[in-house]
């Protein structure tokens, strides 16, 4: 049974990983398709009319805005991008559902090592990026994200897969399910925002006058406006890493007799915490506004990277649960 | 070029202004962040002193250069704590004045309406022709609207002023509890800081290694290692005991992938204290015991084979169950026993312990199993001195044969001694025998399953500030949601009375910190507001 469900959910997976690499493929199509379209004209900042107030007596007025939101170009959404994110949330139903069967294959949450991290984060990610459309445009990342998700599938199940095994003693624990669960949303959120400050680092060097050929950028938000999105995303992130690092706390303290211990994995995520910390002073601090603060966010983003390989599979410590012979 | 001469305290104040700015708070932090980066590179004599131990045998030439720099010792270093130090008073210094910024804020009325609101960044306007009357059929007046604004702000949670210049306008401001979560944040860093420092300098932990069937009393002598804090007293030791019953291993029987894996640790024990007749506990790895402010936990486990050595003439010398540290996740383990007295000379053996032993091609063997299903166990005897004798402090889980003579295994012309569960073996040169014990011989000859008891080892904490590392860190959380979440705003509503006696009344609202959702929130209170007057949005 367990056997026959954890290969299902790796067809779900590989299937994913197809439909993903489409998606890639018409994102980029998108981006070079702005690349024509860039020139298309752009819509002025002017009082718009909100609304018109009428009153029961037949009179109106008129409810008058000034327009002080950035000037965001309007452009028609091409076909390539509508194609791109329905293949983009094709492919993550496929993700969730290879993910699911192997939580159940396993009887357990599918995050207990290190190729089902792999599976559940690209999910989260994806997935936040899906549902942050609600909120805010961003299929811009489409290319970014969808690009992310196949090489973390990639790697996962080429070079950190194990078969179902049962939890040791240590991982026992409904803080797995909690602890790990918000250190992955945590992650997605620092996917997004690393994303957006690297756009935003091109962005605002195309303002400067370089990058004059990289005409698809004309057709995204200026660099001011990438650097607010990134950091209204990252500031969700860093809640939730906080977060991650008592929950860790509190469960280090049940499973390992001390709530801190600087064990190199606690290291790490102190690490990211205060770069991510510094992330968000330097948004409040002359002459660290713009790139510094963008260069912050990739910097801080790189560092949850550099946690979940290096750091699992070639520092010592007690948070050896990738699973795979050392 | 000439500086202007500060003098002491100038040169003071100059220190502190550059301490509390942001800019120095942001290269501290981010100095910290790269200051942590060693010790998640170099073995930590706190978190992995064995690590430590190796790396100064396999690189002797640059470790105690490293070591100078406090390289093995990273975050108590003079260094890493000098950075944080230094962050935390700037921290100090930012939060104070910002404090008493804030609750003079909090005290005083909200600004003088800006003259043209039209210049504000989120801005919406509309005029009211002459003559409209409201619900009652009054006609309207700067007055009434103005005041309407006012209420509805209130109601919103607004902190309003009116102010009557050329025009009548109402002045609101919320989001005060921005600032109050971003102070509470920080002072809440403070908060888990000291009291991490507090309890680390009164608690402490002990490791104490206990056989089945034996027990461990609280008292410091009882530890086999025992780490206090600069302000530890003996007196702080809670008194109790505990007896361990019995211990249960569980390993992974079906799953073909995961053979032999452990999948269950339990430990039932005793508790014994001054109100305390006995207690029944449980004791599992993420289940810690909780005892009058101490914890116990359960760290580790493995086996302690009873050896007992007899002389020349049949008489007990040494009797023991010997702790045998766990090597691999079979729990091939190595076991030191040393025979002090009643020989000639001083015996050390040193040697393995195999649950279940499998010969290797090389003829040595291995554990297949973590279970007791063919144990077995193998010694080199050493004949001399121990070195005991001088008083300098020595391992009872490790021998150093220096100046002993190897009279069973490697060099000697006996081979190393292999011994299973009820077995005895004659030591060579007439020293006698030596006994593994059957810890069940009443069992079947062929199952030896509980032949060998085990041992558990025990990792007690006292750390009497944690609770409040928790309470500090929770209200960080807090602090941090509503320094991030609460949009702090101005809003102003303004009454221009025309000449024809048309009423144009503008809204405008300000940020202060990160405000995404201002131009809705001016929009909004627009049309509520509209909606208050007998008006309605039609599209």
């Amino acid at each position: 049974m367990t056997a026959t469900l954890s290969s299902y959910s790796l067809i779900a997976i590989y299937s994913a990983m197809a439909v993903y690499m489409f998606a890639f493929i018409a994102f980029t199509l998108d981006l070079a398709k702005r690349t024509a379209e860039s020139s298309a004209p752009v819509a002025q900042a002017s009082v718009n009319r909100v609304g018109v107030l009428t009153r029961a007596g037949g009179t109106t007025a008129t409810l008058e805005r000034l327009d002080a939101a950035p000037v965001v170009p309007t452009r028609r959404i091409s076909r390539f991008e509508r194609v791109a994110f329905a293949l983009t949330v094709l492919g993550w139903i496929l993700h969730v559902v290879g993910t699911v069967l192997r939580g159940v294959a396993a009887g357990r949450v599918p995050w207990a090592n290190m190729f089902e991290f792999s599976l559940t984060a690209s999910a989260i990610i994806v997935g936040v990026f899906i549902f942050v459309q609600l909120w805010l445009d961003l299929k811009f990342l489409g290319a970014y994200i969808t690009g992310f998700g196949l090489i973390t599938l990639g790697v996962g199940t080429v070079n950190f897969y194990v078969a179902v095994v049962p939890l040791p003693p240590a991982l026992q624990s409904y803080w797995l399910v909690i602890h790990v669960f918000v250190a992955t949303l945590g992650t997605a959120f620092f996917a997004i925002g690393g994303g957006l400050s690297i756009i935003q680092l091109v962005q605002g060097r195309r303002e400067a006058g370089k990058f004059e050929s990289a005409k698809f950028l004309g057709t995204l938000p200026d660099a001011e406006r990438l650097e607010t999105l990134a950091y209204r995303v990252v500031v969700v992130g860093f809640v939730f890493w906080t977060f991650t690092l008592i929950a860790g706390s509190i469960w280090a303290e049940h499973a390992w007799g001390r709530y801190w211990g600087w064990d190199t994995k606690e290291v790490w995520t102190f690490i990211i915490w205060t770069i991510f910390a510094g992330y968000i002073h330097a948004r409040a601090t002359r002459g660290w506004r713009g790139s510094r603060s963008a260069w912050l966010a990739i910097i801080g983003f790189t560092a949850v990277m550099f946690n979940f390989t290096i750091v699992n599979l070639f520092f010592k410590g007690l948070h050896t649960y990738s699973g795979l012979p050392s | 070029m000439a500086l202007p001469k500060l003098g002491f305290v100038g040169t003071a104040r100059f220190i502190w202004r550059q301490l509390t700015s942001m800019r120095t708070a942001l290269l501290l932090l981010l100095l910290l962040a790269i200051a942590a980066v060693p010790g998640s590179l170099f073995p930590q004599r706190a978190a992995d002193p064995n690590g430590v131990t190796q790396y100064f045998a396999a690189n002797p030439s640059s470790a105690p250069i490293l070591d100078k720099f406090q390289l093995f010792d990273v975050y108590t270093s003079v260094w890493f704590s000098a950075i944080y130090l230094l962050l935390f008073i700037s921290l100090i210094g930012c939060v104070i004045p910002r404090t008493m910024h804030h609750v003079h804020a909090l005290r005083s009325k909200p600004p003088k309406t800006p003259a043209r609101l039209e210049r504000l960044s989120a801005f919406a306007a509309f005029d009211l022709p002459a003559g409209e009357t409201d619900a009652e059929g009054k006609p309207f007046t700067a007055a009434t609207v103005v005041e309407s604004a006012r209420s509805m702000l209130r109601k919103s949670g607004y902190r309003t002023q009116l102010f009557d210049g050329k025009e009548l306008s109402v002045s609101a401001e919320r989001g005060y509890l921005r600032e109050t979560g971003n102070l509470v944040f920080h002072t809440a860093l403070l908060g888990v800081l000291i009291a991490v420092g507090i309890g680390g300098s009164i608690g402490y932990t002990g490791q104490k290694a206990v056989v089945v069937g034996q027990s461990f009393v609280n008292v410091r002598g009882a530890f086999d290692s025992f780490n206090p804090g600069r302000l530890f007293s003996d007196d702080f030791l809670q008194p109790y005991r505990l007896v361990v019953n019995s211990f249960h291993a569980k390993y992974e029987a079906k799953n073909l992938d995961a053979l032999g894996e452990a999948i269950d640790y339990t430990a039932n024990l005793t508790s014994y204290g001054p109100n305390d007749p006995g207690t029944k506990q449980v004791l599992k790895v993420n289940d810690p015991l909780r005892l009058g402010g101490n914890e116990v936990y359960l760290l580790g486990n493995g086996y302690a084979p009873k050896i007992t050595v007899r002389d020349a003439g049949g008489k007990v010398v040494f009797t023991d169950n010997v702790l045998c540290l766990p090597q691999d996740a079979n729990l091939t383990s190595i076991c030191t026993v040393k025979v002090p007295d009643g020989l000639k000379k001083q015996l050390g053996m040193v040697g393995f312990f195999y649950p279940t032993a499998s010969p290797l091609d090389s003829g040595a063997f291995t554990s297949v199993h973590p279970d007791l299903g063919n144990p077995l166990l193998t010694l080199r005897v050493y004949a001399g001195d121990l070195g005991i004798n001088k008083g300098v402090p020595k391992s009872v889980y490790s021998l150093d044969p220096t100046g002993m003579t190897e009279i069973a295994g490697g060099t000697a012309t006996t081979p190393a001694l292999e011994l299973k569960p009820g077995e005895t073996a004659t030591l060579p040169g007439g020293y006698g025998s030596i006994s593994f014990e059957n810890a069940s011989p009443k069992a079947a000859a062929n199952d030896l399953s509980k032949s060998v008891k085990r041992f558990i080892s025990l990792d007690v904490h006292s750390d009497p500030t944690q609770g409040w590392v928790l309470l500090f860190a929770s209200l960080a959380v807090l602090g941090l949601l509503t320094s991030l979440f609460v949009p702090r705003r101005r809003v102003w509503v303004k009454v221009i009375e025309g000449e024809d006696g048309t009423l144009r009344i503008e809204y405008a609202g300000l940020a202060r910190g990160e405000d995404p959702g201002l131009d809705a929130a001016v929009a909004d209170i627009a049309r509520r507001h509209a909606r208050l007057l007998g008006l309605r949005l039609a599209a």
